[in-house]
């Protein structure tokens, strides 16, 4: 016990040690990514906007120089947790940031208490992972933010019956309670409910049953990757000609897939943080950037990497470019500024991301499919923390 | 009325799994191969499809049979160069050997394609739903029955009519006497090999409608091969045909009816039938 104490005191001590020596020359940054596996168009996004903020603002921040490590973890947490300790113990890197999905968001947060490294969540999606850690900011989202607001604003819009159908695992199981909560607590009525298993080949007998069950609406939630598949069944089988409308938080509309799945997503309304089609002038220097660069669009993913290396270089800027973890967190927090996506900040309280939710509906712009904004709800906070 | 709509999406769904499977039903029962890497194939030629109608701008019906000799053709290389070793290894050896080749092909194809879905453009007359006496047909799957129902007909005379398919039989049963008699067996068996390869190929690119098309598709897909073969017994054609027809109806049927239990009730099925005929609906009993 003694002796664990000592180790673990002496290890910290050199971990800090450690980091000033560093950051004399350097802030390093260790990238945690899944840049391969089913979730690499999440790592490929985030990597390609900081590259991109990168080229735009420079290398140097308060006379330190920026030194992106990219790792690639391919979404699995075991991956993660030994890539974050390499990145701490060995490479001395000042922040861990990146995190694709919750699991590994969740399996670097001890490292990043123990160690006091920053963790910027810039992906992962569930309420709970900034109570994990002390030292966890997150640039993303939660799917409470958007589920909860999608609820208000059928049960606001002539929406009195809705069907739902989700993936049956954590996010979509988080997105169908939040939206349940909201929809029903404004006069709504569920009156079906289908999870899906998530290695889900067909859709066509759930589909049916919704078609069956006659709602105003279906709200859907499924990993991003079988959004089009959907799409695609949900007008094979005439929903959308029996005029059933599909709403849902924006993840199944994507931008990245959007433009993909043909014209069946015409009509779809979805709220989240982010669409391509956001008409702002620095939204639009974005996307054109972007697409120059990478040959795609942005997607909120992109958004969500651009404003966290954006949330670290402000950081630098504050502190002066002193780097340890205690005065980094403390500089974000209650930190604001206006993103591609429209004005955000940090809450002080749980170093979460205050943000606009846009309802959006899919429309053909100059031949192209884009979830155009029509209602805004404004500086929405996420809702789904433990109430103390 | 919703009862035909399940028992048509039923067959759809079945005929689509039998093509997809009954390739692998030919090298497990006839060539006594355990090609777990079957699915890679499959996907070979969704992405052939894939590429030739998106990129190219082929029509869809043109680029089905391409589809099929791409992965025939892809197959028939494999298996003059790495398979025919395999073939009297043990089936443990055969196992891991195309256990690897299901990983390459993954990495290959998400180096290359990237790991997002992929859609094929259909044409426009294949989309949405056609009114038969009040029932709405998919055309998609509509399209889907005609075409297995045929190659299941063409399949079957094959096997049973032809000379290829009794010198296939032949070699199957006995390949030392078939050989004595001047049947090339490695010939036979290389090109029964490609065809199903070939037809795996077909039925990515059917499939990629309805089951989506991704780097991991022969991952996901394993499963429901081999539960195919195995229900189906591997040793005919109309085993498979059958079992497959029985899977799909019952999986879209429990789906249906039972939502929360729906994604267990192929297993069900599975686990029932495998209980009461352990060597599969059609199967003998292993004589090899």
């Amino acid at each position: 016990m003694l002796r664990n104490f000592i180790s673990a005191t002496l290890a910290a001590g050199v971990l800090s040690w450690g980091a000033t020596a560093q950051a004399q020359e350097a802030v390093k940054i260790g990238l945690i990514l899944p840049m391969t596996g089913g979730q690499a168009s999440t790592g490929k996004q985030i990597d390609n906007a900081i590259k991109l903020y990168m080229q735009k603002f420079g290398d140097t921040v308060a006379g330190k120089k920026i030194e992106i490590i990219l790792k690639d973890d391919a979404a699995l947490p075991d991956n993660t947790k030994r890539l974050a300790q390499e990145l701490i113990v060995n490479d001395k890197v000042n922040i861990i940031a990146g995190f694709g999905v919750t699991p590994a968001a969740l399996a670097a947060a001890p490292l990043a208490t123990q160690a006091k490294v920053p963790e910027v969540v810039m992906a992962a999606g569930t309420s709970i992972i900034t109570e994990r850690s002390p030292y966890i900011v997150r640039t993303s989202f939660t799917l409470a933010q958007s589920s909860t607001i999608i609820g208000d604003w059928a049960a606001k819009n002539g929406i009195k019956k809705v069907a739902t159908l989700t993936s049956d695992y954590a996010p979509g199981n988080d997105a169908l309670q939040f939206f349940k909560e909201h929809f029903v607590a404004g006069g709504g009525e569920v009156v079906e409910e289908v999870k899906v298993p998530l290695a889900n080949p067909d859709f066509a007998p759930f589909l049916q049953r919704m078609k069956d069950s006659k709602p105003d609406a279906v709200f859907v939630f499924v990993p991003a990757g079988q959004g089009g598949n959907f799409m695609k069944q949900y007008a094979e089988r005439g929903l959308d000609k029996s005029g059933i409308k599909v709403i849902g938080p924006g993840d199944v509309m994507d931008d990245d897939l959007l433009n993909n799945m043909g014209d069946a997503a015409l009509g779809a309304v979805t709220a989240h943080l982010y669409s391509a089609a956001h008409p702002s002038a620095m939204n639009k220097e974005f996307v054109t950037t972007y697409k120059k660069a990478f040959g795609t669009r942005p997607g909120f993913m992109a958004v969500s990497g651009y404003d966290g290396i954006h949330l670290i270089y402000e950081a630098l800027k504050k502190t002066g470019g002193k780097a340890d973890g205690d005065s980094l967190i403390a500089a974000m927090k209650g930190m604001a500024w206006e993103s591609p996506r429209g004005p955000i900040s940090i809450d002080p309280d749980t170093r979460d991301i205050v943000q606009n939710i846009y309802i959006r509906k899919v429309e053909k712009v100059d031949g192209e499919l884009y979830n155009v904004e029509f209602s805004t709800f404004k500086d929405v906070k996420d809702s789904g923390k433990t109430k103390k | 009325m919703t009862l035909l709509t399940i028992l048509f999406d039923g067959v759809a769904y079945g005929m689509l799994l039998f093509v997809l499977a009954c390739g692998l039903a030919v090298t497990l029962g006839l060539m006594n191969f355990v090609n777990l890497a079957h699915g890679a194939f499959a996907m070979a030629g969704g992405y052939v499809c894939a590429v030739l109608v998106n990129r190219s701008g082929l029509p869809f019906f043109a680029a089905l049979p391409i589809a099929f000799l791409v992965s025939a053709a892809v197959g028939a290389l494999l298996e003059r160069t790495l398979y025919r070793h395999l073939y009297s290894r043990s089936h443990l050896d055969q196992v891991l050997f195309t256990i690897g080749l299901v990983f390459m092909s993954v990495t290959a194809v998400d180096y290359f394609m990237g790991s997002s879905q992929i859609f094929i453009h259909l044409p426009d007359y294949l989309q949405g739903q056609i009114d038969i006496f009040g029932l709405g047909v998919g055309r998609y799957r509509l399209m889907i029955i005609v075409i297995c129902g045929l190659l299941t007909v063409a399949l079957q005379l094959t096997l049973a009519k032809t000379r290829f398919g009794s010198r296939l039989r032949a070699a199957v049963d006995d390949p030392r006497a078939a050989s004595g008699l001047g049947i090339n067996v490695p010939q036979v068996f290389a090109l029964t090999f490609a065809f199903g390869c070939g037809l795996a190929g077909l039925g990515g690119a059917l499939g990629a409608e309805i089951l989506g098309l991704d780097p991991y598709f022969p991952l996901k897909f394993m499963i429901y091969f081999l539960i195919v073969v195995t229900v189906g017994g591997s040793s005919s054609i109309t085993g498979p045909f059958l079992a497959s027809l029985l899977l799909g109806i019952g999986d879209v049927a429990g789906k249906y009816y039972v939502p929360k239990l729906g994604a267990f009730v192929i297993y069900t099925m599975m686990i029932v039938i495998l209980i009461w005929r352990p060597n599969g609906l059609f199967g003998r009993s292993a004589a090899r």
